[in-house]
């Protein structure tokens, strides 16, 4: 147990609380823009997997990270711009649309893997780059501090970033103005000529690229490979967060660094040596109870 | 050239399933005026006018703008050639301010952003330059229907409208607040705005109209100056026939007490107080009305005389049983009827069938329904009989009632609530949006059922329906009953208006007489 303590009131600890939430926060940045606009995006989790996977191996290929990066996040745009036109234009339900995304890319990165490296469980034959870590100048001197906020993964950095942007979209610029139009009230939207369809195609845009990036995380950052299905709920976690968070960006965003903390709790109760496969479970619990309390919140909301 | 500034000529249109909405209209408007657009509902205004915001094309006709054809494939085309509308239900973002409402999808930029500053200014110098006085910064979901109202003026006017669709604008007024909107539209007429006027109130249009088009069954009945004709009749040009809006009510014979309200007090979810302590009663054979603005607790109030809304505090008492804990059946075997205000949301299901409908709270007693096998042949016989009594317009019992228009609804709805003769009958908002033939035939049945005894709570934003039908009335205003008048005949509309508005309060000595035993 005392060893536990030391781990969990260690500046590592800390440190590994940004890593652990980096992936989540992109994923709940991304939830929160599509449903701002009133669109939501269920394959959030399908998405990210196959970013993952395309980082992976564009990377490879270019021996780039930047350019597998970049593949990861186009990755993401284009799955999310299929979601789009099935739900939007065919009127798919978003909801299936969104299932159907998941099954592809669960099955699909098996099958690519398998072709490309004969391996059926990770890509660790493929000579991949990962995205480096950088420090922070001055901050990196400052005790503590220092060692909890500085030389983290630039994608880390880039998910807190996320935040902001997120937030400054929804709140200060026309786009953001027409996305929670639509959101809220398509009728009044449509009203004053604003182009419905549009204004949600972009919304799911911009969700599938911040996932994208959280997906990029998972295989060049995280770790520095790709395994079948590693994403392990992490979408689905980020749908939960912005569920609790309302669809506000910084409550959002909290809710992701609690998910992250108990993500983190759970890493280091596995390395003193706690049934691994019991501690592992630690944040999906957490997600659950997160929502149960929630849930049982607008419950009596409702009742009153 | 023509003295027109629009011409809608000869505008037909033809649905693929073959309603005929329009029939060769022909719709002018002179620049500067204000021009009611009036008939039954399901006559055709609606459809006139999506084709004039551009919302539908026509199947046959042309429009000319200043002598200019205009094609238009959508409402952006509409507002782009300076025609604005006012739909009946608001399109407003509630979570936004005036401002952000006023300037949405043309928001002032400054970079990448809104400049909110901007926009503020602009709504400000807007609502200044044509008297629409509001608080640009105000939340939108916060205000009142009238200054909604406002921001959609504002909205079109905005958008460089020069000439305005208000789509029954005073449907959700008080008196008070349709005065204030006729001052503002003479004001907008003045400064050479063109404005269309829907209306069903006769003597709205008499009042703010300087020319009159009647359409009926989707025809065009004729065009009027308002001065040359009288209230009686484009009352009659609008139905076809002659009609006798007079209701005969029997003498008053009060019997006990069906419906008894003590202390019913509710606050909502964020803690303000919706509904403060009412008390009240109503006797077998009397219609009390409950008037007042939409908003002021009366919803919630039939909610929870509908057990659709929890009890918080104070009792509620029908034919002297507690109902706190009966569910919806149990009460309805009371003798309990209830004509809701939505009838699309909780008086239909629009995808049954009319004998489906008509049949939906009695499907299992043992007259339709035998060891749970529904008796199709008594089902019929009850449901044509029914459509029959009750003038129900459509073409078989068989049919959707989905594809019925309102009026004809609504009285499904009340053939319904009334065939069995109820003990207690709440009836909100019967004869909203519906026409005056229809509303004549309920109204006839909600006296009808007070002769023979029922106990009726009328609750409705239409005054003269109150004033017509009621033996007791009550205004509410802010959750509580601030007036009550036991003798209709002393009341004038404009001293109700004014209690509405809660301008005007009762002594609590007045009030404490409803509950007289």
């Amino acid at each position: 147990m005392s060893k536990f303590l030391d781990i969990i009131l260690s500046t590592q600890f800390f440190y590994s609380i940004f890593r652990v939430t980096t992936p989540i926060l992109f994923a709940s940045m991304g939830a929160v823009v599509a449903n701002t606009a009133g669109v939501p995006n269920i394959g959030i989790e399908g998405i990210m997997l196959i970013a993952a996977f395309t980082g992976v191996f564009v990377s490879a290929a270019t021996q780039s990270a930047a350019i597998g990066l970049l593949g990861a996040a186009l990755s993401g745009i284009l799955l999310a711009g299929l979601l789009a036109f099935f739900t939007l234009y065919y009127r798919t339900n978003p909801i299936l649309g969104g299932i159907a995304i998941n099954s592809l890319a669960s099955g699909g990165t098996i099958f690519l893997l398998y072709l490309f490296t004969g391996d059926k469980g990770s890509a660790t034959s493929v000579a991949s780059k990962v995205v480096s870590e950088i420090n922070i100048l001055i901050i990196r001197d400052i005790p503590v501090i220092g060692e909890i906020i500085s030389g983290h993964n630039i994608l880390t950095y880039l998910s807190l970033l996320s935040v902001v942007f997120v937030y400054v979209l929804i709140k200060k610029t026309p786009l953001g103005h027409h996305l929670r139009a639509v959101g809220e009230s398509k009728n009044a939207a449509e009203s004053v000529g604003i182009n419905v369809n549009r204004v949600k195609l972009i919304a799911l845009l911009i969700s599938g690229l911040l996932a994208g990036l959280g997906g990029a995380f998972m295989s060049m950052g995280y770790v520095s490979t790709f395994s079948r299905d590693m994403v392990s709920g992490r979408g689905w976690i980020a749908i939960a967060a912005e569920a609790m968070g309302k669809t506000n960006p910084i409550a959002t965003a909290v809710t992701s660094l609690l998910f992250g903390a108990s993500d983190a709790i759970s890493n280091a109760a596995a390395a003193v040596g706690w049934a691994s496969d019991l501690v592992r479970t630690i944040p999906y619990i957490a997600t659950i109870i997160g929502l149960l309390i929630f849930s049982a919140r607008e419950l009596k909301k409702a009742r009153l | 050239m023509s003295e027109y500034l629009l011409r809608m000529e000869d505008i037909s249109k033809i649905y693929p399933n073959g309603v005929v909405a329009n029939k060769n209209i022909n719709f002018r408007l002179k620049k500067g005026e204000i021009h009611a657009l009036l008939g039954e509902n399901g006559a055709g205004k609606s459809t006139l006018m999506k084709i004039l915001f551009g919302m539908e094309k026509p199947s046959s006709g042309k429009i000319f703008l200043n002598n200019e054809e205009l094609e238009m494939n959508s409402s952006k085309d509409a507002i782009a050639k300076g025609i604005g509308m006012v739909h009946q239900h608001f399109t407003l973002i509630d979570s936004f301010t005036v401002a952000q409402n006023v300037t949405l999808g043309i928001e002032p930029k400054k970079g990448f952003f809104v400049n909110e500053e901007e926009a503020i200014k602009f709504t400000k110098e807007l609502s200044d330059k044509y008297k629409l006085y509001i608080d640009p910064k105000a939340i939108t979901g916060t205000l009142p229907v009238g200054l909604k109202q406002k921001i959609e003026i504002l909205k079109a006017l905005a958008r460089g409208a020069k000439i305005l669709i208000l789509d029954e604008p005073t449907a959700v007024l008080t008196p008070q607040e349709t005065e204030q909107l006729f001052a503002e539209l003479i004001n907008l007429k003045n400064q050479g705005h063109t404005i269309i006027f829907i209306s069903h109130k006769i003597r709205e249009v008499k009042e703010i109209s300087d020319r009159i088009t009647i359409l009926r069954n989707g025809c065009q009945v004729g065009e009027f100056l308002t001065n040359e004709v009288t209230e009686q009749e484009i009352s009659n040009k609008i139905v076809g026939w002659k009609i006798d809006s007079k209701v005969e009510k029997k003498e008053l014979k009060e019997g006990e007490v069906r419906i008894r309200v003590k202390n019913l007090s509710y606050t909502s979810k964020d803690k303000s107080p919706i509904l403060k302590d009412l008390s009240f009663i109503v006797r077998a054979g009397t219609i009390f009305g409950i008037a007042g603005v939409q908003g002021n607790g009366q919803t919630e109030l039939v909610e929870i005389l509908t057990k659709t809304r929890n009890i918080q505090n104070g009792t509620i008492e029908i034919n002297g049983v507690d109902i706190r804990n009966l569910n919806i059946k149990t009460l309805r075997d009371l003798g309990y009827s209830y004509i809701p205000e939505d009838r699309m949301l909780k008086g239909v299901a629009s995808n049954a069938s009319v004998s489906e409908n008509l049949i939906s709270d009695e499907y299992d007693s043992p007259k339709l329904c035998k060891k749970s096998i529904l008796r199709k042949g008594e089902i019929s016989k009850l449901a044509k009989s029914l459509v029959k009594q009750y003038s129900i317009k459509c073409s078989g019992i068989e049919a959707k009632v989905g594809s019925l228009s309102g009026g004809n609804i609504q009285k499904i709805v009340v053939a319904r609530e009334c065939k069995n003769i109820p003990k207690v009958l709440i009836a909100e908002q019967p004869t909203r949006g519906v026409d005056i033939g229809a509303a004549n035939i309920i109204h006839r049945e909600l006296v009808k059922l007070r002769d023979e005894g029922c106990a009726i709570l009328l609750v409705s934003a239409d005054l003269s329906e109150l004033m017509k039908l009621c033996d007791r009335l009550a205004v509410m205003y802010e959750g509580e009953i601030v007036a009550y008048f036991d003798d209709l005949s002393q009341v004038t509309e404009s001293e109700l208006g004014l209690c509405m508005l809660g301008a005007k309060k009762h002594a609590p000595e007045q009030i404490g007489r409803m509950l007289y035993e």
